[in-house]
């Protein structure tokens, strides 16, 4: 430890740190400043941007000896010309809906205030440069653009009662997002806490033995080595409710790189010091099976007892008799495991109740409900005896579903009996959390001859990786929506989920249906080749619409409009290809195309319940509290829920407080997934306003549409009535429910899986160097069914981060467990690599979703890899049916 | 528990390298990532470091007798920033595209080179350049070619009690120097392949020297001898056309996460072309 004198904030600071620390370190850890966040400690994500000397720098890049001396801001400055410089783009943040989970915020932030304290008028290209080293996995980057642009950013006025629905609010959550005093899973700990650090396998497959554990202990003065035996109740999770085959910590035998064998417990220093190769394991390495076809082969190993064959489960749908027609078109095709690179590594702290039963676990999360079930469970505990408390989340996308640090913490405090903390690597949360599932497709599609799609087969392989996680899922989700957003009157559709030695896949963004699209949408650009159809027009043509049927014998009553999607996108089409063809006329080397892709995407859990249910309640001191177990992960839910409430019971939304997230305290409202926060949780949040209005109306004997006013503790309703609150024998409390009517499928696949419907078209504009293979998108023209839009930037937020990462999906994003678990070799798309994106917003209301809403977050994803994939065709002549499309795989197809 | 030290002259740094095995710390931009890969997988052990960035007078980029000298703390966005003669235009085209601003800021153009990485931005251009690298220990200073320096996938010729203080690149009249790199995003992205060159015209617009070098396409990155012969005395506008693969010879582009070898080899000549076609 030396002692290091610097300026910090315009402030003269000394702090004792070991010299080898990263500054970002000695920031959180030592000076409490954790605005700074640390997301890879490898200067590949900036979300540690400070400034050093007025210069934009990761502070995970930097020893702690080099600030001796040094002027160093943090995204907590508030004064001199970097307070106000800050102080400007704040508001232009808020104002723009630059921040969704507010992660790399900090970082955006501190490199914006770089640029504009050398350069107070940048252009777009200078602000690009200048935000270019910063990762944002959310945004899609032109709302921070958007944000750092804006030199004078205006205010938005809060909407008046009834006005909030409909109106683009700047997030509720957003300040704390921008002052760097949100609490996200790394930033808050008792003080008294161990640490926690888990010793992950380094092999796919293997047995090991344990020594003299004890010993080791004492060696390495830790407070406790965990191992199985130190699971209280059963050490088990998973997200199937019948099938929790996932060890919290491994008993013997390892079945992927990265799984958790032993939790090492002691002082940070302590944990922080051991070297894996000083425990006392012996490993026996096994033959491990990577990808679908080792783990199906006739002599493959059974990695599971109840999974004959490696196989988890298989799905299907059957309508018809699919045959061939006039056009036939079939195809194989591939993808990737795909990170889903949040810039937050998972992390939090348990605390044991002194009772020896009761745990609270702070940390990040996207299902406090479902976290609570797990790690009871393996406590050995009721469910009520535990309690989450979601951190803020950075960034989730699906892959915060399952539980990670979860039962390791709790296992680990009820041992020691103290808090325990945590927070995972950046190559550990790779290496151990979920992927989007790899799949190997074989589809076929047939059409008549005026373009009409009659016969559709699918077949696919999905690998689930060592643990089945939401695996289940391959067989509903999937058949359900693979041939796309299409009339078609006969298909045969099957999907398997196939267990290997590779990382467990789980949920992300789209689950399942992305994959799918690649091969549907690929096939539908095959049939308007061969029938000499405009790629738009076959689409029309079939697009799926009110009144129709869907692959699972669904009536679309409502709230479907690809058509009017599709309408919205053919000026910007037709546009593209004159483009394109005048562009390409001259055979120039770098060529343009242009592309398109449709999707649908049901919104909730497939044929299951899953209900949302809230609170409101109006004091008697006239405050008016809004109990949302519905946990923001970026997305927008706290504001959106606040939205809809507030217009439901007729009061304006800035008199709303707020409880969020946490099962002692809100009810639950499912699981931020499945495009379901909207449309379910914002049912619920309608029908609770609408409860206590209703109860408002009944005590002030008023007629249903009174005007409501809330002042202190009088309620004025209508022009007569006021109620006194505090004169009230009890608060005024009410209740909202709302579960999306669903019907189990049958064998065939056939029923009604989900309530409503997503419904999306994009069309992209590409331009390849047919000499190097590299593509570059220029531009993405979206148009989105969104039902209502209830915050037009947050949804407009959604669907640009959905087209980047269906960007990066397409073009660059490929997990290799062992090879790829760091973001220098893992990559996700940069502000240099998403395009201008140009929305239409689609208002087909949905007469079961608030004000007509539905959900929005997964949609966006899924139709921009096969659209760029469609106009990567168009510009070279070349199918490409592997994803990412990296330079050297178009190049070898161009050959 | 790592030693850390952070001398303030040159001569006691020579003395603490001369007396431990220490990993040597400039900008860092290369040390933490390394650090933190070992310790994702239970390695969280460290070599002693040697941290030289207290020590004045190296961070300078001068105009000498023979050419410039680059300090080994310099950055960089200081190469960027400094007034510097088109020949430089490909070390300067390097520094923008090496991660993003905050890694500009802080890694300097020596570390890059004594990180010897085969996907070091800065080092097809220091070959280019002809540059050489100044070499400090107590035994005194020695010069040696940056093709001589390196010497192997992550090797140089440092002695254990030396450091690399300076760069000098040699002046060339009429000299441009360009640079192509291509990887598979726009910014913080490691090279799939890259090109460098100097390229020094007479009166006539004919290529008087020629000096082409290609990174990430073998261990250590190459210096092209049979391009360059083949440019000599032809005419600057002519000089894409010359390029053939069999220029590449003595390269052995590997297979990896990023590309192919068969796709690195056609990249560079592509690269290659590109090169020469742009004019400065």
């Amino acid at each position: 430890m030396i002692d290091i004198a610097f300026t910090l904030n315009g402030a003269p600071c000394t702090v004792s740190a070991p010299p080898f620390a990263p500054l970002s370190d000695t920031l959180r850890e030592r000076l409490g400043l954790t605005g700074t966040k640390e997301g890879c400690n490898a200067g590949d994500c900036g979300a540690c941007t400070v400034l050093v000397d007025g210069a934009q720098a990761c502070a995970c890049l930097i020893p702690s000896a080099q600030a001796q001396g040094a002027q160093i801001h943090t995204v907590e400055a508030t004064q001199g010309a970097v307070g106000a410089v800050l102080a400007r783009l704040r508001a232009a943040f808020l104002v723009h809906g630059a921040a969704q989970c507010g992660i790399c915020s900090p970082g955006m932030l501190m490199a914006a205030v770089d640029l504009l304290l050398r350069d107070p008028t940048p252009d777009r290209a200078a602000v690009r440069d200048a935000l270019g080293g910063v990762l944002c996995r959310c945004t899609g980057y032109a709302k921070i653009l958007d944000a750092v642009l804006d030199a004078a950013p205006q205010a938005i006025a809060p909407p008046r009662a009834g006005e909030a629905v409909g109106a683009s609010i700047a997030r509720l959550d957003g300040v704390a997002k921008l002052d760097g005093t949100d609490r996200f899973g790394a930033d808050e700990a008792p003080v008294d806490a161990l640490w926690l650090r888990v010793v992950r396998s380094p092999h796919a497959s293997a047995r090991f033995s344990l020594g003299d554990l004890e010993a080791a202990r004492h060696a390495l003065g830790l407070e406790a080595i965990l191992t199985a035996a130190d699971v209280p109740g059963v050490n088990a999770f998973g997200i199937m409710p019948n099938l929790k085959d996932q060890p919290v910590l491994a008993d013997g035998l390892v079945r992927f790189r990265g799984e958790a064998v032993l939790g090492l417990v002691g002082t940070r220093e302590a944990v922080a010091a051991v070297r894996d190769a000083a425990l006392p394991i012996t490993w026996h390495p096994l033959p491990a099976l990577h990808g679908t076809a080792a783990a199906s082969a006739e002599d493959a190993p059974q990695l599971h007892a109840h999974a004959p064959g490696n196989l988890l489960i298989e799905g299907g749908l059957n309508r018809g008799t699919p045959a061939r027609d006039v056009a036939n078109a079939e195809g194989r095709f591939t993808t990737a495991f795909v990170e889903h690179a949040y810039i937050e590594p998972e992390a939090g702290y348990a605390q044991p109740a002194p009772d020896g039963i009761g745990m609270e676990i702070f940390a990040c999360t996207q299902a406090p409900y479902m976290d609570r079930e797990e790690t009871a469970r393996v406590l050995g505990v009721a469910e009520d005896a535990v309690r989450i408390r979601p951190s803020a989340c950075g960034g989730g996308f699906g892959g915060k579903l399952d539980v990670s640090v979860q039962p390791l913490l709790a296992v680990a405090a009820r041992k020691l009996n103290r808090p325990v903390r945590i927070v995972y690597s950046r190559a550990e949360s790779m290496a151990s959390t979920t992927k989007r599932h790899p799949a190997r497709i074989t589809a076929r599609m047939a059409a008549d001859a005026e373009g009409r799609f009659t016969s559709y087969e699918f077949d696919a392989d999905f690998n689930t990786g060592a643990y089945a996680s939401w695996g289940a899922t391959v067989a509903n989700r999937v058949p359900v929506h693979a041939g796309g957003p299409y009339r078609i009157a006969n298909l045969r559709n099957r999907a398997r989920a196939i267990y290997t030695n590779d990382t467990p896949a789980g949920a992300f963004r789209g689950f399942g249906v992305p994959q799918a699209a690649i091969a549907t949408e690929s096939l539908v650009d095959d049939l308007a080749e061969q029938l000499g159809l405009d790629r738009w027009e076959i689409r029309r043509r079939n697009a799926i619409g009110r009144g129709d049927t869907t692959h699972s014998g669904q009536v679309l009553h409502a709230s479907a409009g690809l058509p009017e999607c599709l309408d919205a996108l053919k000026p910007a089409w037709d546009a593209m290809l004159a483009q394109v063809a005048a562009h390409n006329a001259g055979l120039p080397r770098v060529r343009l195309g242009a592309g398109i892709a449709c999707m649908w995407y049901g919104c909730g859990n497939t044929s299951m319940s899953n209900p949302s249910r809230m609170k409101l309640t109006l004091a008697r001191d006239g405050t008016l509290t809004l109990f949302n177990g519905a946990v923001d992960i970026g997305q927008g839910s706290t504001t959106v829920m606040a939205q809809i409430c507030a217009d439901a019971l007729g009061l304006p939304l800035r008199q709303f407080r707020f409880v969020l997230g946490d099962t002692s305290r809100t009810y639950d409202a499912g699981k931020t997934s499945a495009s379901r926060q909207t449309f379910v949780s914002g049912r619920a949040a309608m029908e609770t306003g609408l409860a206590l209005r209703r109860r408002i109306l009944a005590l002030a004997n008023a007629g249903e549409d009174a005007v409501l006013a809330l002042e202190g503790t009088q309620l004025r309703v209508g022009d007569a009535r006021v109620i006194d609150l505090a004169a009230l024998a009890e608060d005024l409390e009410a209740e909202g429910r709302y579960d999306p009517a669903t019907t189990a499928l049958d064998e065939n696949g056939q029923g009604t899986p989900y309530a409503t419907y997503g419904f999306a078209a994009q069309i992209a504009l590409v331009s390849v160097d047919t000499a190097l293979g590299v593509t570059k998108v220029r531009r993405i023209v979206a148009a989105q069914d969104v039902g209502r839009a209830v915050n037009p930037t947050l949804v407009l937020g959604q669907i640009h981060g959905g087209i980047a990462q269906g960007l990066g999906l397409a073009l660059m994003e490929e997990f290799i467990p062992g090879r790829t678990e760091n973001l220098h070799d893992y990559l996700i798309p940069t502000a240099g690599d998403v395009p201008e994106i140009d929305v239409h917003l689609i208002e087909d209301p949905e007469p079961e979703g608030p004000y007509g809403a539905k959900g929005v977050g997964e949609p966006a994803l899924v139709p921009t890899a096969p659209a760029i994939l469609s106009a990567i065709r168009h510009a070279t002549g070349i199918t490409m049916r592997q994803v990412p499309v990296l330079p050297h795989r178009l190049w070898e197809q161009m050959q | 528990m790592t030693a850390y030290h952070r001398p303030t002259t040159l001569q006691d740094a020579l003395a603490i390298r001369a007396g431990a095995d220490v990993a040597v710390l400039a900008g860092g931009t290369d040390i933490f990532p390394a650090r933190t890969a070992r310790a994702a997988w239970g390695d969280p052990t460290h070599k002693d470091v040697l941290d030289l960035s207290a020590i004045p007078g190296l961070r300078d980029i001068d105009e000498t007798a023979a050419g410039w000298r680059i300090g080994c703390l310099a950055t960089w966005s200081s190469l960027m920033r400094a007034k510097l003669p088109p020949i430089f235009d490909g070390l300067k085209a390097a520094a923008r595209e090496v991660g993003g601003m905050q890694v500009q800021n802080r890694g300097t153009l020596v570390g890059n080179l004594v990180t010897a990485s085969p996907a070091g931005d800065g080092i097809p251009n220091l070959l280019a350049l002809n540059a050489t690298v100044e070499v400090a220990s107590p035994r005194g200073l020695r010069v040696l070619p940056v093709a001589v320096f390196l010497t192997g996938y992550r090797a140089t010729a440092l002695a254990a009690d030396e450091l690399a203080t300076a760069l000098h690149v040699p002046r060339l009249e009429n000299a441009q120097g360009g640079f192509r790199k291509l990887g598979a995003r726009h910014y913080l992205v490691i090279s799939i392949a890259m090109a460098a060159g100097v390229i020094a015209t007479d009166a006539a617009g004919r290529v008087a020297e020629a000096r082409i070098a290609l990174g990430a396409c073998s261990a250590v990155a190459q210096r092209l001898p049979l391009l360059e012969a083949a440019l000599r005395g032809v005419e600057r506008a002519k000089a894409a056309q010359l390029v053939q693969p069999h220029h590449l010879a003595g390269l052995s582009p590997i297979d990896d996460i990023r590309a192919t070898a068969a796709y690195r080899r056609d990249a560079a000549l592509v690269l290659l072309r590109d090169l020469l076609e742009a004019r400065g």
